[in-house]
């Protein structure tokens, strides 16, 4: 007998013997038992305030946050990598060309066979993001063209994020949930990498990007 | 209106002054109070102690007693919480064990009758103000089980307030746990004694004179903490507060 | 469980040094207070937090009644995925699979993200003897590992430590583990963060095989979910060449939708944030992006015997947010090492005996390490009402009855030295059961009450060491009211 048979023995004997018959599915009859009256959206907001509410839940956690049109943005881009004195720049494939147009710091492309160490040589990265979640404060990256892989927001130690709003702006959990595909690579991001391991109270910056500049593009 | 006082054990043996006092103060308000001679003690500390086959004999003995009454009056949060909460349990599992449904029959016949005084004057008698006078600082130690098990929530605090010449003072930290705990307070002495010694002087800080609490079981383990340590501050079951008036004062 | 906290004293001798400890006990205060008002502000912004709660506790539950399907089903979606899924009976099993994993990579050395399972299971010891070097990467277990310390906190296993106590140990162990300490570290938080990151940074960028655990595994999908803070985890997750992960068989839920749930929860409940710096989703392998291997090893380890239980099987909800830990006023005083397990604090007062038996002393004192008030159950975002296992636990230690052992239904004998205390509330329960004879104790010890002792011999003195006695009245309340009113009714 597998460890596999002992284990899926042992639960169905703990559960009272029931041998492999009729199941709930996961689907509408398991859920059915689930009580999903919690809101999907904790308060109602204008798209504008939505966007509001972001920037203040970013900045509480420590991330910088800018706003600027498409016009603005490549100059914007150019003065953030410049005022932290980037020499390099991880460049995502599928980042628009322009947003880097304006920018000092020279283009490093993330490649397939580029290992950590060559990563951590690199100043800045400079992404976009699937979506962004207003009432947390989160962005969530799924690997996207514009946003590389899961490595390139890691290990440099200071990460811009390019966030569309309002469009890529969902006012809560549930309703980001609902939009991201489970199949990709999610890394869910609220502010500079911290801890409260130190007397249970938070600091800051350790192994993360330890400055995120959060950029919410749109209409000024 | 007539009532059936369960007047606890502890107080029974311990702090009669208690039971006269709700007695006293119950019949101000004009209810009619008996004391059925069959009660005893609710079983908690065979009960939380692991014993529950030593409590089944007292869950059937504490149902038949009160049977009848349409509201059964205890000055205990915890074991009001105990009827409540745990008999119900005791007897879903004496009939689980094969033990038959008469238990759980007395639980559930039982359990929705039972009134912790505080929620019995705000709830069921609709009073806040129940004329008192007690012209003394006070702060107000809720213990466990009546804040989270029965949610007693403002009821003590809102009848202590209408007291007349008395100063209620806030205790920081009053939610948390004294340290009593039953056979707590002896399996695990200095955890306990640790926790108690926080919570009274936390009191003591207050300034208050008296430490008022709605559970003798826990103001026993403060009153012996302060008397140890020689504290002026004294400790008062609330019903005691509420009895007293300008006529008849405390002691 | 492991051996490693074989031998433990009982819960009250533990703590009672603990208790006497002042820089500890001014720590673990400074701490939980600092945490229990935070964590009541993030929950109070969320007006649906009881029917979050409510939500939580129905979908764990509806998993535990399905585990089994909802486990074959993880394992086929998993295994789609890319991954290879192992079961692990025990925690030999466990670290038996690991080890095999690791060394059949040829690696000697691994990076580890803070994992309770691969604590529990001692795997780092395991490793150790087979010649595999186990670096923790989470900041609170570096400080434990280069401590030579325990853990004694499940979000924050150095919460035992102040900032002065982690500069000396970073200052005195790091060199000894890689890169050293910085000149004159000094005890401010960001710079002890900061040493982490340096001396953590070549091990991260050198990995080539990750071990970690997953806070949740959606089965529908075979994503894995990882919560944290630093960034380690990402790290560990992402840049090795293989992770293997080590999860108990209750972190399954069975949707995607699922997690909507516990993404608002968890992080409030825990580090009283809105949100937790970093969450990583991860679904098998994806190709260039991330480990090209990926092990799932599922952990029974005594699961399975507290899912036979009806009333401790609520354990089994735990998302080890430790808001338990930190609201508990036995836990802030007696510190977690006194708990001799890896899940102290409340939730470990009613997991450990159930994972482990009550057979040992410190597994047999658990359920009674505390005072039943009830604020762990409040705060527990899933519902676990662990008054009510802790007395059903000490039921099983007091009375003995049945339990399931290794997929085994026996039936256990009372504790051993549990004979007087038996005795004792046999006969307190006989003379409450007969009203006659109460009212003449109640007038014996009346006559006594002038002779009230200070000091009481035998078990009282664990009342009298720190307290008086109640004063005794010269009446019962029964006699009072006779002697007013009459008979009784």
């Amino acid at each position: 007998m597998t460890s596999r048979d002992v284990v899926l023995g042992r639960i169905r004997r703990a559960l009272g013997e029931r041998g492999p018959g009729p199941r709930p599915s996961p689907g509408p009859a398991g859920a059915a038992e689930i009580p999903r009256d919690y809101l999907a959206v904790h308060g109602a907001r204008t798209p504008a305030e939505t966007v509001d509410l972001l920037a203040a839940h970013l900045a509480e956690y420590r991330a910088r946050v800018h706003r600027t049109d498409e016009d603005g943005l490549p100059a914007l881009l150019a003065d953030l990598l410049a005022r932290r004195g980037a020499r390099t720049v991880l460049v995502p494939p599928g980042l628009p060309a322009h947003w880097l147009a304006a920018a000092e710091p020279a283009h490093v492309q993330d490649r397939a066979e580029s290992t950590a160490r060559q990563l951590d040589a690199v100043d800045s990265v400079v992404t976009g993001c699937a979506l962004a979640v207003a009432e947390t404060g989160t962005l969530v990256l799924d690997g996207g063209p514009e946003q590389g892989r899961r490595r390139i927001t890691l290990i440099p130690d200071h990460h811009i994020c390019v966030v569309r709003v309002p469009g890529q702006v969902v006012d809560s959990v549930p309703r980001a949930v609902a939009l991201l595909d489970p199949a990709r690579p999610l890394t869910w991001i609220s502010g500079p990498s911290a801890t409260s391991d130190i007397e249970l109270d938070r600091v800051e910056g350790v192994h993360g990007p330890r400055t995120l500049d959060v950029v919410l593009l749109g209409a000024q | 209106m007539r009532v059936a006082l369960f007047v606890t054990c502890v107080n029974d043996a311990l702090y009669p002054r208690t039971g006269i006092a709700v007695v006293r103060l119950l019949e101000r308000l004009g209810v009619t109070v008996d004391f059925p001679a069959a009660q005893s003690c609710c079983g908690q500390p065979q009960y939380n102690t692991g014993f529950r086959h030593e409590t089944e004999p007292l869950v059937r003995r504490t149902a038949e007693a009160f049977a009848g009454y349409e509201y059964v009056v205890t000055p205990s949060g915890s074991c009001a919480a105990m009827i409540r909460e745990h008999y119900p349990r005791i007897g879903r599992k004496a009939a689980a064990e094969g033990r038959g449904d008469a238990l759980a029959e007395l639980a559930a016949a039982l359990a929705p009758r039972v009134y912790e005084l505080t929620e019995f004057l705000v709830d069921v008698l609709g009073v806040s103000d129940v004329g008192a006078h007690f012209p003394h600082t006070v702060t107000y130690h809720p213990s466990c089980h009546g804040l989270r098990a029965l949610g007693l929530g403002d009821r003590p605090r809102r009848l202590l307030a209408a007291v007349k010449g008395l100063d209620l003072v806030e205790l920081p930290g009053a939610e948390e746990c004294c340290g009593f705990g039953g056979t707590f307070a002896v399996k695990n002495p200095d955890v306990s004694a640790a926790m108690g010694t926080d919570k009274t002087a936390a009191a003591a800080a207050t300034g208050a004179e008296v430490l008022c609490g709605a559970d003798n079981s826990c103001l026993a383990h403060l009153e012996g903490l302060l008397r140890r340590a020689g504290s002026p501050l004294r400790t008062l079951h609330l019903a005691e507060i509420l009895a007293a008036t300008e006529r008849e004062p405390l002691r | 469980m492991t051996a490693t906290h074989l031998g433990m004293p009982a819960f009250p001798a533990a703590a009672r040094e603990a208790v006497r400890d002042d820089v500890l006990r001014a720590n673990l205060r400074r701490a939980t207070h600092t945490i229990r008002d935070k964590r009541a502000r993030a929950v109070a912004e969320l007006a649906d937090w009881d029917r979050l709660r409510a939500a939580g506790k129905a979908v764990k539950d509806h998993t535990l009644r399905h585990l089994d399907h909802y486990l074959l089903q993880l394992e086929e979606a998993v295994t789609a995925a890319g991954g290879t899924v192992h079961w692990a009976a025990d925690a030999d099993e466990a670290n038996r699979i690991v080890t095999d994993l690791v060394l059949a990579t040829g690696e000697r050395e691994l990076v580890k993200v803070k994992s309770m399972a691969t604590q529990e299971t001692g795997l780092n010891e395991a490793l150790e003897a087979a010649g595999i070097a186990a670096y923790e990467t989470d900041l609170a277990e570096l400080i434990v590992q280069l401590g030579h310390d325990r853990p004694s906190h499940i979000l924050v296993p150095a919460i035992h430590r102040n900032r002065a106590e982690i500069r000396d140990v970073f200052r005195a162990e790091m060199g000894g583990w890689g890169r050293p300490a910085p000149d004159g570290l000094g005890d401010d938080p960001r710079e002890l963060a900061e040493a982490a990151r340096l001396h953590l940074r070549e091990k991260f960028l050198r990995a080539k095989v990750a071990v970690s655990g997953a806070n949740f595994m959606v089965a529908e999908t075979g994503t894995l979910v990882v919560f944290e803070s630093e960034g380690n985890g990402r790290m560990c997750l992402t840049l090795p060449e293989t992770l293997i992960s080590v999860v108990g068989i209750e972190k399954v839920v069975p949707t995607f939708r699922d997690l909507e749930i516990f993404l608002q929860t968890l992080p409030r409940s825990s580090t009283a944030e809105r949100m937790n710096p970093y969450t990583t989703m991860w679904t098998g392998t994806t190709d260039g992006d991330g480990p090209a291997a990926f092990h799932l090893v599922l952990l029974d380890n005594g699961r399975t015997d507290t899912l036979a239980d009806e009333v401790g099987r609520q354990a089994l909800r735990c998302i080890r947010c430790s808001a338990c830990l930190n609201v508990c006023p036995v836990y802030e005083r007696a510190g977690g090492h006194a708990y001799g397990s890896v899940y102290p604090g409340p939730i470990g007062a009613i997991l450990s005996p159930q994972l482990r038996g009550t057979d040992s002393e410190i597994d047999a004192s658990l359920p009674y390490a505390s005072t039943l008030c009830g604020a762990c159950y409040d705060v527990c975002p899933v519902a676990i009402d662990i008054p009510e296992v802790l007395v059903h636990l000490r039921e099983r230690v007091a009375q003995g009855g049945p339990v399931t052992r290794d997929g085994i239904r026996v039936r256990l004998r009372p504790a051993h030295g549990r004979t007087a205390e038996r005795a004792a509330m046999r006969a307190a329960r006989l003379l409450l059961d007969h009203p006659g004879a109460l009212r003449a104790g109640e007038r014996l010890l009346a006559r006594a009450r002038r002779m009230r002792p200070r000091r009481l011999p035998g078990p009282g003195r664990a009342w009298t060491d720190t307290r008086e006695l109640p004063e005794l009245p010269a009446e019962s309340f029964r006699d009072w009211w006779t002697r007013e009113r009459g008979t009784p009714q």
